[in-house]
């Protein structure tokens, strides 16, 4: 499972069986440092409450569509978490950094928008 | 199988069902001999299964039927998981 932040949606009304009533967002993998990393990607929303600029966490591959309320459906990555915050142990075993860390939120989607 | 390091903590409330009251930990990723990767794509988030605590260096699974049989779960969106501490990688016999 991987960090990303949702950057955009897709609106789709013709869609193969099995995936009616899904949202498609588009999301932008991030390092663990929640830099971005890579291409962003389309991942369906198996928590349905994912909104603009959050920061979630993604699965891949098969297990993408077993998060889905149908669970065969040709779906290769879906959004399983919101993150509240992500902490990471600094040097001498502190917690540091929130989700916020890089930048991320509503307001920082916006401009990236 | 990897090994890697819990570097942190991700804490999340609205989560897929199969989340609920597990740890979810950042774990970096190690080479063979137990270094660090150095390259902060290399990382995973992982569901801890054995307790694993701050620093520890721990075997991860990346595979979904696995993890899906220790979470007792035929259909979940599970993949990466804590499944053992490292107590000591013995690395490079010719």
């Amino acid at each position: 499972m991987q960090l990303a932040v949702v950057i955009g949606t897709v609106v789709a009304t013709v869609k193969s069986e099995g995936l009616a009533g899904v949202r498609f967002l588009i999301v932008q993998p991030l390092d663990r440092h929640q830099a971005p990393v890579g291409r962003p990607v389309v991942a369906a929303d198996a928590v349905a409450m994912a909104g603009p600029g959050e920061l979630v966490y993604i699965v891949g591959s098969r297990e993408a569509a077993q998060a889905m309320p149908e669970p065969f459906v040709p779906v290769d990555h879906a959004i399983v978490g919101i993150v509240d915050a992500v902490s990471l142990y600094g040097a001498a075993g502190s917690e540091s950094a929130g989700a916020g860390a890089a930048g991320h939120g509503p307001d920082a989607a916006a401009g990236a928008g | 199988m990897k090994i890697g390091r819990v570097v942190g903590r991700v804490v999340s409330t609205i989560q897929a069902p199969v989340f609920a009251g597990r740890r979810l930990l950042m774990c970096e990723l190690l080479d063979a001999g137990g270094e660090p990767l150095d390259d902060p794509r290399a990382y995973t988030i992982a569901v801890d299964s054995v307790g694993a605590g701050a620093g520890e260096v721990v075997l991860i699974l990346d595979e979904g039927n696995s993890a899906r049989q220790i979470v007792g779960l035929a259909a979940a969106p599970i993949r990466a998981m804590v499944v053992g501490v490292v107590d000591r990688v013995d690395h490079g016999y010719a």
